[in-house]
């Protein structure tokens, strides 16, 4: 085997103590909001300390998560966003992994609080991607390598017409087929109160809609949204005192694959795979598609959700539209997949979309989230973002049960 | 009180004010401008140099790994998958295979084009399979492109080169 | 409870520039170095990877992108942190005492040679509305308006960051990796142009690139791979706030940094209990704010105390043998990187012609200007 990969060892999970999850907030995604940054990140913590019954004195420690400084244009947008993310006067740092960042930062956020070092920590991920001009996508032009692919003038989206196009032809998809997921997740986020673009849609509008780099269309995309989201994580002595029902973190994973993304067979991402065998040996899960009850694989793209739920274990390769067009990932189907709308319906502020991910899981679990709620009874589940050049994986799964 | 089926609609509320495309227009909204000055100049390395230095020349250059045996294409200096250093260059075909594609109808900035742009990651003939590289497709229709397809590369005069990737113009189909 | 060592250490440059390599070869170079100290396969044995890495200096929009594959990284969990080097290790420290890892390997570098405009990247990071606009001056007068506000509040004179300039230029002369190390005298600082006054041109540490990284792991595995494992036994990390006009102008997050390592690893008399210190001395003024932040002296003592030599290779507490970066550069992300290095090798015994005789270590920095953030790591053998 040329690409043979080295298997994850050494995962002991000794950890210092459990992590469970005691709230969540998130502001409203819109194309612009007339908050700054910071605001929005305020907005979110207030929203979170609100749910918990914690006041920001009680918080020890601030993860933040936040994808490229060039959206926001600031240089070091961490550091700029500290206050209003209540990381003044305390430990803060921010993560990045791309557009992985927004299942990555409470990844972080659980190893604050496993590793004893925190007992209280505040997870806030913030984007403000109408700062940049002439438009979001602008930012994007650099993040590809200077020398090798900057002198063709790329846009973003070529990337993921390129995957989503070796994707349908490896298992042989159509993209009536693949429509059906932003048709699903449109309507889906009709009941989320923070949605963008919540709409009843059809296949037809979907391959009808303006081509951007074919095989996408305007109606396969995500829109770039101004937002924040926060996440309270605690130790099991906190969680005790504040409430009868947090949600726990049974597993994490991450994954990064290499640079030259030209050298992969991008039908299927190995990069989630990988993420999620680490995350799933930690919660001692080996047949998720019977163990998970509930998923929110990242849906930037419509075909991204079907290419995600491949690289979960949830449905096997090609096996994901199947399911799709079955109903199996309706709200009141078998394995509900992106039930608050997913970034397809209620946006797609980079980071920020962990309000959408693992706090729509949070909620899911607890069984907080209303119109939303999914029919069946839900006790594990799987929330999952990726990013960077169709390169990274990052994958949480959350329990109700210790 | 233990978890059951509990009907609190969460989030409770959602903030932040959202700016419509007229409030903007009718100067509704505060906005302060910056445009930074920002530039760089990047250290194009050992491996990418001389693969540059390859195409001013006409040629498309790669390294060798004789740990796992890969022809790594684009160049680079060390094996990442065995991680050591490369062992020879060697130099590989300007023909290969079209990977996947895609039409492309927006520019960087998400501005509409008016004839659109087929990019396409093509694997090159006499490096390891799947060592591929983004490029642009030219005179074929959008509607004749296909996976596997076979290519060639066009290259600018040799004058006109300045060692960039734009000194193969763009791809064409491989007659015959 | 888990201990965490540093079992491997490798660096590349470092150079005031590197036109030979790519940023991607700078790293593979410290990489490979690390690994082979260590004794360790990347694609094997280790479980993660931190870079620590901003955007903006590297010119890119996602810099995480660009990180695996000279790291040996490929497919493994890996990811960056927004920060200078010692959050990095902070990073790593969590992640093995989370049971996520067995080995952990932490990365920074800089390649300030390829910013054509530094100060204007300097001034990217300011707010927009209220700090940008202002003055078109080049953003090092900050530190100016800081060290003003400093030196006035603890009523010192000049004389002691000259000082501190001459030592630290003189330390860097016993480092064949020290690019901007000479014989400079306290009287030759004063001399220098007052370029932001009251910064004069010899009190600021010129740009460098290079790349350190360290390979760190939990006790068990440590004590295989190494004879001289050197603990990570306190980790800190403060913020104060983001508007430059509420900032401490003391330091206040190396205090609270340094307490919370401190605290983590024992350390109540850190004046006694610190035998050697690598501060963030890139404006001079720093290391003396840093020396009092991290309580390794009183700040009333402080001037007679550098006068004396105290902070001396052959004093009490040497502080910045390395030369610091006055001798070393600014390493950008890379800084602690460089002090966490000379504080390993100190404690090793391999730090030759510079050698001091130290048990416990302590390095420091700061997330540069415009910020009050900054990371602390105690080292001991």
């Amino acid at each position: 085997m040329l690409m043979e990969i080295e298997r994850i060892k050494g995962l002991n999970f000794h950890k210092k103590q459990d992590v469970a999850i005691v709230g969540a907030g998130i502001t409203t995604f819109k194309r612009r909001l007339n908050e700054t940054g910071k605001e929005l990140s305020y907005y979110a913590v207030k929203q979170a300390l609100e749910e918990a019954g914690l006041g920001i004195e009680d918080i020890e420690m601030v993860v933040m998560g936040s994808a490229p400084d060039a959206f926001d244009g600031l240089h070091m947008k961490g550091e700029y966003l500290l206050d209003g993310s209540g990381g003044s006067d305390r430990p803060y740092m921010r993560v990045f992994v791309g557009g992985g960042t927004g299942v990555f930062a409470p990844i972080a956020g659980y190893w604050h609080v496993a590793s004893g070092l925190a007992d209280v920590c505040l997870v806030v991920c913030e984007e403000k991607m109408s700062s940049c001009h002439p438009h979001p996508q602008s930012a994007f032009k650099y993040i590809w390598d200077p020398i090798l692919d900057r002198p063709l003038q790329p846009n973003l989206i070529w990337i993921f017409a390129l995957e989503m196009r070796r994707y349908m032809h490896v298992n042989n998809i159509k993209h009536e087929d693949i429509a059906l997921v932003s048709v699903k997740n449109k309507a889906n986020a009709l009941d989320h109160p923070a949605a963008q673009l919540a709409e009843r849609i059809t296949v037809e509008d979907v391959l009808n809609s303006e081509p951007m780099a074919l095989p996408v269309r305007r109606l396969d995309v995500s829109p770039p949204s101004d937002g924040a989201s926060a996440l309270i994580m605690v130790a099991p002595h906190i969680a005790r005192q504040l409430t009868d029902d947090p949600v726990w973190v049974a597993g994490v994973g991450w994954a990064l694959d290499t640079t030259w993304w030209t050298n992969r067979d991008l039908y299927f991402p190995r990069y989630v795979a990988e993420a999620a065998r680490m995350a799933y040996k930690m919660a001692h899960i080996t047949e998720p598609r019977k163990e998970i009850d509930v998923a929110e694989p990242y849906d930037p793209f419509d075909y991204k959700e079907l290419h995600h739920m491949e690289g979960l274990g949830l449905a096997r390769k090609g096996e994901a539209p199947i399911l799709t067009r079955e109903g199996v990932t309706a709200r009141d189907g078998d394995l509900p997949t992106c039930p608050s709308g997913g970034l397809l319906g209620v946006g797609n502020p980079i980071a920020a979309t962990m309000g959408v991910k693992v706090a729509e899981l949070y909620w899911q679990l607890a069984y907080r989230a209303g119109k939303r709620q999914v029919a069946k009874e839900v006790t594990r589940g799987v929330a999952q973002a990726w990013g960077d050049l169709m390169q990274v994986g990052t994958v949480v799964v959350l329990s109700n049960k210790r | 009180m233990a978890v059951g089926k509990k009907d609190i609609s969460c989030p409770p509320y959602v903030k932040g004010r959202e700016i419509k495309a007229e409030d903007i227009k009718e100067g509704k909204v505060t906005y302060w401008e910056h445009h930074p000055d920002i530039r760089y100049s990047f250290t194009a390395g050992q491996a990418i140099s001389r693969f540059l230095k390859g195409l001013k020349e006409g040629k498309l250059l790669a390294t060798k790994c004789d740990h796992c045996g890969r022809i790594m294409f684009p160049p680079r200096m060390f094996c990442e998958l065995c991680f050591r250093p490369v062992d020879e260059w060697c130099e590989v075909k300007d023909t290969g295979v079209v990977e996947t594609f895609s039409v492309s109808y927006i520019d960087p900035d998400a501005k509409p084009l008016e004839e659109p742009v087929i990019v396409a990651v093509i694997s090159v003939d006499g490096a390891s399979p799947k060592m591929g590289f983004m490029h642009i497709l030219g005179e074929v229709d959008p509607d004749d492109v296909y996976i596997g397809m076979k290519v060639k590369a066009v290259w600018k005069s040799e004058s006109e080169r300045e060692g960039s990737v734009t000194d193969i113009k763009y791809w064409k189909p491989l007659e015959g | 409870m888990t201990r965490v060592a540093v079992v491997g250490a490798g660096y590349s440059g470092f150079n005031s520039n590197t036109p030979d390599l790519s940023w991607k070869e700078l790293m593979y170079e410290a990489a490979v170095r690390a690994y082979e100290d260590a004794g360790v396969d990347p694609r094997k044995d280790v479980d993660a990877f931190v870079t620590c890495a901003e955007d903006f200096w590297e010119g890119f929009a996602i810099f995480d992108e660009f990180v695996p594959d000279q790291l040996g990284a490929v497919l493994k969990p890996t990811f960056t942190v927004d920060a200078d080097f010692l959050y990095g290790i902070a990073n790593a420290v969590m992640i093995i005492k989370s049971g996520l890892a067995d080995i952990a390997v932490v990365e920074a570098h800089s390649k300030a040679s390829d910013i054509l405009t530094f100060g204007e990247v300097i001034k990217f990071a300011f707010d927009p509305i209220w700090l940008r606009p202002i003055g078109k001056a080049h953003p090092y007068y900050f530190a100016a308006l800081e060290k003003s506000a400093y030196m006035t509040a603890r009523g010192y004179s000049d004389d002691v960051f000259a000082k501190v300039v001459e030592k630290n230029k003189a330390n860097g002369r016993l480092n064949s990796d020290a690019p901007y190390a000479g014989k400079v005298t306290a009287d030759d600082v004063l001399r220098s142009e007052a370029v932001f006054y009251p910064i004069r041109k010899l009190e600021i540490a010129q740009r460098a690139d290079g790349a350190i990284v360290f390979v760190l792991a939990r006790e068990e595995i440590a004590r295989e791979l190494t004879d001289t494992p050197i603990w990570v036994s306190g980790v800190g990390w403060w913020s104060e706030t983001s508007n430059y006009d509420t900032m401490s102008f003391t330091a206040a997050y190396a205090r609270k940094s340094a307490e919370m390592a401190y605290k983590m690893a024992g350390i109540t008399n850190p004046a006694r209990q610190i035998d050697v210190a690598e501060v963030d001395d890139r404006f001079a003024f720093k290391e003396v704010q840093h020396i009092e932040a991290l309580k390794l002296a009183k700040s009333n003592e402080i001037p007679e105390l550098v006068e004396g030599g105290y902070f001396g290779r052959g004093g009490d507490l040497p502080v910045n043998v390395s030369g610091g970066s006055l001798s070393v550069g600014n390493l950008l992300e890379a800084t602690g990187g460089q002090k966490a290095l000379e504080v390993v090798l100190q404690l090793r015994g391999e730090a030759g012609r510079r050698q001091v005789d130290a048990e416990v270590g302590v390095a420091q920095a700061w997330r540069y200007i415009p910020t009050a953030s900054g990371a602390v790591a105690v080292f001991s053998r």
